[in-house]
């Protein structure tokens, strides 16, 4: 379904540039960096899943041969956030594996004798680790200056619930009066967590002049250093920030853990500090995405019609306010056109670690209600799971639930390429189901700069400040090539530092191919510019005089002059008597941000006597705008369906009674591996992004909104049991399976 | 048109406003915005960008530039997660719209 263009290498599949130093061990990643002196930082945890800290005595641990700092709340100067907080607690922890004390020592074993003779004295509270239990009123409660928002008036009394978000239009009474049918039901998905393979990691060096610089592994690393100083209390022109290479991110590197952390410590010690979480650590402290439970309710007519729908969500937070509650309200809905609907989503606090973004975050979870719903409605009806959505799609002019109209968008062309697909066409296997599911991200632009860098040789090195997390460099210099006309090949791509390059947003929400992108192409036409004003000045000429044409300047039509094109080398090695080194810069907010929508279907099969799920076949189907290239759009919707599976199938945080997660590993958190799954197909469907130059729409969120009902439906189809609890895993649909025996 | 109406003595704002009579821009708030505005969701109003209009709803409804800070709005389907002077036509369709963020 790709649109003709006339791209010479937007579309393209060029070996990714980070590709060598991947594969041949040499790409640096965050606790990588070895500097002089080194010590190594550790963090004392909380056993406790919530209590109040009474004391804290490092005196013992300060003592020991090797140690050089001790730092705890008390050393952190700057604003006491819920992120603050969270990186170090003050007078209380709000979750087993909450950081209360750090200390830097000669080794990490020396760090971790120093940590067992750190005295913290504890009064133990009750937790509450459950969403529902969470709300009621006599449930411990977190904070106690949590007053609910987004209420008419403000209630009397603190809860576990910070925020009620409510997206209304219609009457649903009235809704459900016009249905033929209506389906309601309850769903609960699983506390997950990103999985990313490189734990949190940094190297922090500050000097005796009050500056630093810290090395870690980020998704946004001005970000980082905003986040930092304001820990801190340092300005942040005295904090250079380096993104390294990043081993994943999905949203879960976009909040700081260790950085303010190993600053601290390097500054009480007078030596760099490298910190490096173990994988536990990551599990227990750092930020997975909400567990969820929602109520659904449908009405739709015989032909399809959706006359009402109503989903609230309840979503956990962790130990500080902050789930994905507006987005997941705000997403519900947004592949239909529906005229009564009420979407509701609350912000609940619990005993858990605080969450972080993930992956359209919030989408997932209230989309595997509304469109497991759809697909129980599509089977009362007898309708193919695709018609019915084709009844009810969202397209241009289309009012979305939160707000606008939509522009051009591709969700009916995504449904369409799904019908005719020819794995949809395919039978199922006997004995397996087909489940089909679809999902919705906004992507957003935001902040970003640029600089394009010509070399004297004509080469060109691009310069952006966005961490490259799923191989945004090739596509910058994809980008490059075709704007300048020049050579892939001839194109270096750079993530430069905070100090070396304009401030970029974080690299997330599917922004940075289309905002960053948006940059690279001003700063080359930028370069143009320059380089046509060059050549008419080279030429004799008036600048409106000269064209760029395939990387060269010539003579624009109608102008009499014999000379010869000047290609981007020639006008470069000449840069020293036209006005010096030639090099564009652009930094802007970008408009414009165009959604994505996704259809996704899977044939599995379902073992009986173990419950044990086995996915057959999986397609993913995604609007991408334009697909600057291939591979990375493709390995972004494989890469969010297997995300999107394990999440289905298997993940889900364990925790015991005490309020301690017992699955804190990858042997007992099991994502997906290879084997356990078949080639994701993947179809780029291409309906452009007007607003962006090549049409870029952004990718990277959408893909694992889907599979969470695409798994399930499949599930249900296979086996004519429905299971509403996520994730499907083999004791779950065996249990399920034998109660519908019974 | 680079005075955007703005210098008093303009031919284009007077004109403006003389149209502005018969076409307001339509305001639409969201259920956080509306408790603010004491239930109301839909309102018209004379403004000429984004900047105006907060400053019109807040004479209004005083505490709503404060409620609307972590909002972004929609212009005619155009979303901007950072509104300041953000051009309002007479006519134009204005929701405001939670800033998203992502993962």
């Amino acid at each position: 379904m790709a649109e003709a263009n006339d791209y010479k290498y937007v579309g393209t599949r060029p070996v990714r540039p980070d590709g060598v130093d991947k594969v041949t061990g040499r790409a640096q990643y965050g606790a990588d960096p070895i500097l002089p002196g080194l010590i190594h930082g550790k963090i004392l945890r909380s056993p406790h899943a919530h209590a109040n800290i009474i004391s804290i005595d490092a005196s013992k641990a300060e003592a020991l041969p090797g140690v050089f700092a001790v730092v705890s709340g008390s050393d952190f100067a700057g604003e006491v956030s819920d992120v603050a907080k969270n990186v170090m607690a003050r007078d209380k922890v709000v979750y087993h594996g909450h950081a209360v004390a750090a200390v830097a020592a000669r080794s990490p074993q020396i760090a971790n004798e120093a940590l067992k003779l750190i005295e913290v004295e504890y009064e133990v509270l009750p937790h509450v680790l459950d969403v529902r239990e969470a709300m009621h009123e006599d449930a411990p409660l977190i904070n106690p200056d949590c007053f609910t928002g987004g209420l008419p008036e403000k209630p009397e009394k603190p809860s576990n619930v910070a925020m009620v978000h409510t997206f209304v239009r219609g009457d649903l009474d009235e809704g459900y009066e016009l249905a033929d049918i209506v389906l309601e039901r309850e769903y609960t998905v699983p506390m997950a967590h990103q999985g990313y393979i490189e734990p949190h990691g940094c190297v922090a060096q500050a000097n005796e002049g009050g500056r630093a610089t810290v090395w870690c592994s980020t998704q946004g690393h001005f970000e980082f250093r905003a986040q930092t100083s304001k820990i801190l209390g340092m300005e942040m022109a005295d904090l250079k920030f380096v993104a390294t290479e990043i081993g994943g991110g999905f949203g879960g590197k976009t909040v700081v853990y260790l950085e303010p952390v190993a600053v601290r410590l390097s500054q009480k010690a007078g030596r760099p500090v490298k910190m490096q979480m173990s994988r536990e650590e990551v599990f227990r402290a750092t930020g997975p995405t909400s567990g969820t439970h929602a109520t659904a309710k449908i009405g739709v007519k015989r032909d399809g019609t959706i006359t009402a729908g109503h989903v609230r969500i309840a979503m956990e937070a962790g130990g500080f306010a902050g789930a994905p509650a507006m987005p997941a309200a705000m997403a519900v809905f947004a592949p239909y056109e529906i005229e009564n609907f009420k979407a509701e989503s609350l912000d609940v606090l619990v005993n858990k670690p605080k969450v972080a973004a993930y992956r359209a975050p919030g989408a997932p979870q209230s989309m595997h209600a509304f469109e497991s719903l759809i697909d129980e409605a599509a089977i009362a009806l007898g309708m193919d799971p695709i018609d019915i959505r084709l009844v009810n799609a969202a397209k241009e002019g289309t009012q979305a639930p939160y707000g606008p109209k939509f522009p051009t968008i591709g969700f009916v062309e995504c449904l369409e390429a799904a019908k005719a697909h020819p794995a949809y066409q395919a039978p199922i296997p006997e004995g397996a189901g087909r489940g089909l599911a679809v999902g919705f991200w906004f992507n957003i632009g935001n902040q970003s700069s640029a600089e394009v860098r010509v070399n004297d040789d004509g080469s060109v090195m691009v310069v952006e400040g966005s961490p490259d997390i799923g191989g945004s460099r090739a596509s910058m210099c994809l980008m490059a090539a075709e704007t300048l006309g020049v050579e892939y090949e001839s194109i270096r791509a750079l993530v430069g530092d905070t100090e070396s390059t304009g401030f970029c947003n974080t690299t997330g929400g599917s922004r940075t191919t289309f905002a960053t992108g948006m940059a690279v192409v001003q700063a080359c036409e930028a370069v143009i510019a320059d380089c046509k004003a060059r050549a008419a000045k080279t030429w004799g000429m008036d600048e409106d005089q000269v064209e760029w044409q395939d990387g060269q300047a010539v003579p624009a039509p109608g102008v009499n002059a014999e000379v010869e094109p000047l290609s981007l080398a020639q006008i470069a090695a000449n840069a020293a008597r036209t006005g010096g080194p030639i090099a564009g810069r652009a930094s802007l907010n970008a408009r414009g941000a165009g959604a994505s929508f996704a259809v996704n279907f899977a044939d599995v099969a379902v073992d009986s006597d173990t419950g044990s799920v086995e996915v057959l076949r999986y397609t993913a189907i995604q609007d991408a705008g334009t697909a600057i290239h291939p591979d990375y759009v493709e390995g972004q919707m494989q890469g969010g369906a297997a995300q999107g599976i394990g999440w289905a199938l298997n993940e889900e945080y364990i925790f015991n009674g005490d309020g301690v997660m017992e699955n804190a590993g990858f042997l007992d958190y099991r994502i997906p591996v290879a084997s356990d799954l078949p080639m994701i197909d993947c179809q780029i469907v291409e309906v452009p992004n007007p607003t962006h130059p090549y049409g870029v729409r952004g990718v990277g969120e959408t893909p694992i909104v889907p599979p969470l009902a695409t798994i399930g439906n499949a599930v249900a189809r296979a086996t004519g049991v429905r299971i509403n609890e996520l994730p499907l895993s083999p004791p779950r649909v065996l249990a399920a399976l034998d109660a519908a025996a019974d | 048109m680079s005075c955007r109406y703005r210098h008093r003595g303009c031919w284009r704002r007077s004109t403006r406003l003389l149209i502005r009579g018969a076409a307001l821009a339509n305001i639409t708030l969201p259920d956080q915005l509306a408790h603010v505005a004491g239930g109301a969701r839909e309102l018209t109003l004379d403004v000429e960008d984004y900047r105006d209009l907060i400053n019109a709803l807040e004479k209004r409804f005083p505490g709503m530039r404060d409620a609307a800070a972590d909002f972004g709005v929609a212009i005619d389907g155009q979303i901007y997660q950072d509104p300041l002077l953000e051009e309002i036509e007479p006519d134009s369709e204005v929701f405001f719209v939670p800033r998203i963020e992502g993962g």
